[in-house]
C-alpha cells in the first residue's frame, strides 16, 4: 500500500527508525521506499491499459521508470557536483568558488548553488558551432554516443537493496562492455572535427583508455574471483556482514585493498580526471578531443565524463567498499541508497581533491605507468587472491598476503625510479 | 663556470633537426599554437611541426603585441618614457623603472642619494619575489596542476602589491623611480610592513617547497627536459636564471655591482643541468637570497634625501653622449641603452629586453621532446609578451 501524504510518511519513517520504537519493519520501508513508490507507479500506470496488453505495459513501463530515475538522479548529482567541485577547488586555493548565483530576481543566493542552472541555460541558448570542414554527420553523433553506453552502465549498478534496474548475471561484463563504447564516441569527436588539438587529443584519449582498461578490469578480477559472481548484486551479497570489527568488505583484504587502489588510480585515468587527464590537457591541447563543441553539446561531452566519473566511482563501491552495506550493523538503520551516496561521494571527493593537489603526467609517463606498473601488479593481485583463497583463515594468510602486495609494489616503484633517474637534486652556489 | 670557460666557439645545436631523409620521421602535422592558445603567456605563437607529439621544427612568431615603445620615447622627453617603461614586463615594473633611471643617470651624471638607492633595492628585491613566486606558480599550471600553487603564490604576491601600492599608489604601472632618485618617500609604518613580509615569507616558501620540489611528477616532468648547455647558453647570451641554471656564474648584481649590491652579503645560486627543474630550483633559491638582501636592507634603511638636489625634472636636457644601464631583472640582464644629442628626447632609445633573448634559445630547447614539454619549457623561460614585443 502507497501512503496518501508522503512527505509526513517518511518524517514519521525517519523518526521511528531514529528512536527505534517502531522497530525493524519501519527501518525496512525507508530502506525500500523508492522500491515500493516504483512498484506503485508501475502498477498504477499499467492499469490504464487493458488486461491483455497488462504484462507488456509492465515491463515497458518499468524500464522507463528507471531510466527516468536513473537520469533524473544522477544528473542532479552531476548539478551539484559540478557547484561542489569548484568550490571544493577553490577552497584548496584560497578562494571562495562560485557563491553567487541563487534564484533570480531575489537576493537569496543559495550558497551558489544555482550556478548549474545557470551553466546549464547558457549552454542550451549559446550558439552551436559545427566547423565547415567538420564531418557534420559524425560531429553531431559523437556526444550522444558518448552519452548513451554511459548511461547504459548504469543500468547493472546496485544503488540500494533491491535498487537495481537490471540484474543481469554478467553484470560486471556488461559494464566494461558498454564502458569500451565510450572510446568510440572520443574518437569520433576528435576525427570528425577537423581540428588539429581535437585529433590530438583523441589519439591520446584512445591510447590511455585502452591502456587502462585492462588494469581496470584485471583489478576487478579478484573481486569476481573471490565473490563467484560476476553479477554486482551477487557481488555485493557476498561482502554482507561483520569480519571481526570490520566490515566484511573486500577493501579490508590485502588484495582487495590493492586491488581497490589499481581500480581506483585506473579509473581515475579512464574516466580522464586529473592527473590523468591528457586528452583534455588545457595547457597544451586546448580542451582535447572535444575543443570544437560549443554550447549544448558541449555541456553532453561534460556531463557524459560526469557521469562516467560517479559509474565507475559506483562500481568501485560495489565492487570493494561492500555495496549499499552499512560500515556497521548499529549503523544498518539508515537506509542502504543512503549509505551508497555517501560512499559515492567519498569517492568524489578523492577525484577532487587529485585535481586540486597534483600536476598532469606525460603522455609517455602515463604509459610506463600503465604497462610497466599497474599491470605487473593487478596480475601479481590474481595470484595473492589465489593464494588467500587456499590459505585457511589465520595471521599466516594475512602475513602472506600483505608480503604478496608489499614486496612487488616497492620492487617495481625503485625500478621505475632507478630507470628515470628523477631525484632531489643538491644545489651549489657561486663564491 | 665562467663565461670564457662556457664559450667554446660556433654556437651549436642541442638535437640536430630531423629531416623526411633520415627516414626515422612518420607523417608529419604542423600545428599553429597560439596565439589564441591558453598556456602561451599571452599572445605567443609557436608553429611546431610535430612527428606524432615529438617536435621536429618550432618557429615562435611574435609581435602581436607590438607598441613602438622604443621608436615613441625617441620622441618623448626623458622623463614621459619612464611610464612606459611600466609596460614593457608589466610584472616587474619597478626593475624596468630603475634600469631605464640608470641609464638615464650614467648619461646625465648624476648621483642617487643613499636612501633612495636602498628603496631601490628594496622595491627590487620585492618584485623578483613576487615574480619568481608567481613563475613557479603559472610553470605548475602549464603542467596542469589546475591553479593550486598559482593561487598560493598569487596569495604572497597580493601582499608584496599592497606594499606597492602604499608606496607608490599603483598595484603594478608603478612608475615610481626618477632620476636622480625615487617619485616620493616611504609612507609611515611601510618599512614595519615590509619587515613583516619579509619575516613570514620563508613560512610561504617552506610550504611552497614541500608541497612542490619533491613531487615526483614534477620531477619526471622537468628534470632532463628542455636542457640548455651552459655553452649554448652563453653563446646564445641567454640571462637571469636560465643561463645561471645552466651553471654559469653570471649575476649583474654581483658583477657590475651597480647601486649598492655591494653592501649586501647573498649568495648566487647556480644549476647544473640546466633543465627545466633547475630553472625552477634556481628561482626558488634565489628568492632566498632576496630575503637576506630585504632583512638587511630593512634594517639599515639611513634617513636623508631622495633626490639629488642637481636633478632637474623640468627642461631635463642630459649633455650629447651615449649610455648603457643595466640590471639584473627577475627575468635577466635589463639594459637601457640611450643616445642624446643634447635634446630633451633621446636621439636613439634601444631596450634590451631579458625575456625575448631568452626566447631565441626556444626551438634548440624543444627539438625532440614532446608538446606538453614544450609549454613547461616556454613556461620555464619566463617571459612576458608586453616585454618580448614592446
Amino acid at each position: 500500500m502507497f501512503p496518501r501524504r508522503l512527505s509526513v510518511f517518511i518524517l514519521r519513517q525517519t523518526l521511528a527508525a531514529y528512536f527505534g520504537g517502531l522497530g525493524f519493519y519501519m527501518t525496512d520501508a525507508l530502506d525500500q521506499i523508492f522500491v515500493t513508490t516504483k512498484q506503485f507507479l508501475v502498477a498504477f500506470l499499467a492499469g490504464l491499459f487493458p488486461p491483455a496488453w497488462q504484462p507488456l505495459a509492465t515491463l515497458l513501463i518499468s524500464a522507463v521508470v528507471m531510466v527516468a530515475a536513473i537520469i533524473g538522479v544522477f544528473a542532479t548529482l552531476f548539478a551539484i557536483t559540478t557547484v561542489l567541485e569548484r568550490k571544493g577547488l577553490g577552497r584548496m586555493q584560497n578562494r571562495h568558488g562560485p557563491n553567487r548565483v541563487g534564484i533570480p530576481f531575489t537576493q537569496i543566493r543559495l550558497a551558489g548553488f544555482g550556478q548549474p542552472a545557470a551553466d546549464g541555460i547558457k549552454a542550451l541558448i549559446k550558439e552551436d558551432v559545427v566547423p565547415v570542414a567538420a564531418d557534420k554527420v559524425v560531429h553531431f553523433l559523437a556526444p550522444v554516443v558518448m552519452v548513451v553506453p554511459v548511461i547504459l552502465a548504469y543500468a547493472v549498478l546496485p544503488v540500494g537493496r533491491n535498487m537495481v534496474a537490471l540484474d543481469l548475471d554478467a553484470g560486471v561484463l556488461f559494464f566494461f562492455a558498454v564502458g569500451g563504447a565510450v572510446e568510440l564516441a572520443v574518437f569520433m569527436a576528435g576525427w570528425s572535427s577537423r581540428n588539429k588539438y581535437a585529433l590530438l587529443g583523441a589519439m591520446r584519449a584512445i591510447a590511455q583508455m585502452i591502456s587502462y582498461e585492462i588494469p581496470l578490469i584485471l583489478a576487478a578480477v579478484p573481486v569476481i574471483m573471490i565473490a563467484r559472481s560476476l553479477s554486482t548484486t551477487g557481488i555485493i551479497a557476498a561482502q554482507a556482514g561483520q569480519a571481526g570489527f570490520l566490515p566484511a568488505w573486500f577493501v579490508f583484504t590485502p588484495w582487495g585493498f590493492a586491488g581497490f587502489v589499481l581500480f581506483m588510480i585506473a579509473a581515475t585515468a579512464e574516466s580522464n580526471r586529473s592527473p590523468f587527464d591528457l586528452p583534455e590537457g588545457e595547457s597544451e591541447l586546448v580542451a582535447g578531443y572535444f575543443t570544437e563543441y560549443s554550447g549544448f553539446k558541449f555541456a553532453l561531452f561534460f556531463l557524459a565524463e560526469y557521469l562516467g566519473l560517479f559509474v565507475i566511482s559506483g562500481l568501485a563501491i560495489t565492487l570493494f567498499l561492500g555495496g549499499w552495506h552499512a560500515p556497521f550493523p548499529w549503523l544498518a538503520w539508515l537506509p542502504s541508497w543512503f549509505w551508497f551516496f555517501v560512499k559515492l561521494l567519498g569517492l568524489i571527493f578523492v577525484f577532487i581533491w587529485l585535481r586540486g593537489t597534483l600536476p598532469r603526467l606525460r603522455l609517455d609517463q602515463l604509459m610506463n605507468f600503465a604497462w610497466k606498473f599497474l599491470l605487473p601488479l593487478t596480475l601479481i593481485n590474481l595470484l595473492t587472491v589465489a593464494v588467500w583463497h587456499y590459505l585457511s583463515a589465520s595471521g599466516w594468510r594475512w602475513a602472506v598476503c600483505v608480503l604478496m602486495v608489499i614486496v612487488p609494489y616497492v620492487a617495481l616503484g625503485r625500478g621505475l625510479w632507478g630507470h628515470r633517474r628523477v631525484r632531489k637534486r643538491v644545489y651549489r652556489y657561486a663564491e | 663556470m665562467s663565461i670564457a670557460a662556457a664559450t667554446n666557439g660556433k654556437r651549436h645545436r642541442l638535437v640536430p633537426p630531423p629531416s623526411p631523409a633520415d627516414g626515422a620521421l612518420g607523417e608529419l602535422l604542423e600545428i599553429s599554437m597560439g596565439p589564441q592558445h591558453p598556456s602561451t603567456h599571452g599572445v605567443f605563437r609557436m608553429n611546431l611541426v610535430l612527428d606524432g607529439e615529438r617536435v621536429v621544427k618550432l618557429k615562435p612568431v611574435f609581435g602581436y603585441l607590438h607598441r613602438n615603445h622604443e621608436k615613441i620615447a625617441e620622441s618623448m622627453s626623458y622623463l614621459g618614457s619612464m611610464p612606459y617603461t611600466d609596460r614593457l614586463d608589466y610584472f616587474c615594473s619597478l626593475t624596468n623603472n630603475w634600469a631605464y633611471a640608470l641609464a638615464v643617470e650614467k648619461l646625465a651624471g648624476l648621483q642617487v642619494p643613499e636612501r633612495a638607492e636602498y628603496i631601490r633595492v628594496i622595491t627590487a628585491e620585492l618584485t623578483r619575489l613576487q615574480n619568481h613566486a608567481c613563475l613557479g606558480g603559472f610553470l605548475l599550471q602549464d603542467m596542469g596542476a589546475s591553479g593550486t600553487p598559482l593561487m598560493y603564490a598569487f596569495r604572497e604576491r597580493e601582499k608584496i602589491l599592497d606594499l606597492f601600492e602604499a608606496l607608490t599608489g599603483a598595484r603594478m604601472m608603478c612608475n615610481y623611480m626618477r632620476f636622480g632618485g625615487c617619485r616620493c618617500d616611504l609612507p609611515p609604518g611601510w618599512r614595519e610592513q615590509a619587515q613583516r613580509l619579509v619575516a613570514e615569507f620563508p613560512a610561504f616558501l617552506d610550504e611552497f617547497e614541500a608541497l612542490l620540489n619533491e613531487n615526483e611528477i614534477l620531477m619526471a616532468r622537468t628534470q632532463g627536459v628542455g636542457v640548455l648547455p651552459a655553452s649554448l647558453a652563453v653563446n646564445a647570451s641567454i640571462s637571469g636564471p636560465m643561463l645561471r641554471a645552466s651553471g654559469v656564474n653570471y649575476d649583474i648584481r654581483k658583477v657590475d655591482r651597480y647601486g649598492i649590491y655591494d653592501r649586501f652579503d647573498f649568495q648566487v645560486p647556480l644549476g647544473e643541468h640546466g633543465d627545466v627543474y633547475d630553472r625552477y630550483m634556481v628561482r626558488i633559491l634565489e628568492m632566498r637570497e632576496s630575503l637576506k638582501i630585504l632583512r638587511a636592507a630593512l634594517a639599515d634603511l639611513p634617513e636623508g634625501p631622495i633626490m639629488d638636489p642637481k636633478a632637474r625634472l623640468r627642461g631635463f636636457r642630459p649633455k650629447p653622449g651615449e649610455a648603457y644601464g643595466r640590471i639584473e631583472a627577475p627575468k635577466g640582464e635589463l639594459g637601457f641603452y640611450l643616445i642624446s644629442e643634447g635634446g630633451p628626447h633621446p636621439y636613439r632609445y634601444r631596450v634590451r629586453p631579458p625575456s625575448f633573448i631568452n626566447l631565441t634559445i626556444l626551438e634548440d630547447m624543444c627539438l625532440g621532446q614532446l608538446v606538453a614539454d614544450v609549454v613547461i619549457i616556454l613556461g620555464s623561460v619566463d617571459i612576458v609578451l608586453g616585454e618580448v614585443d614592446r
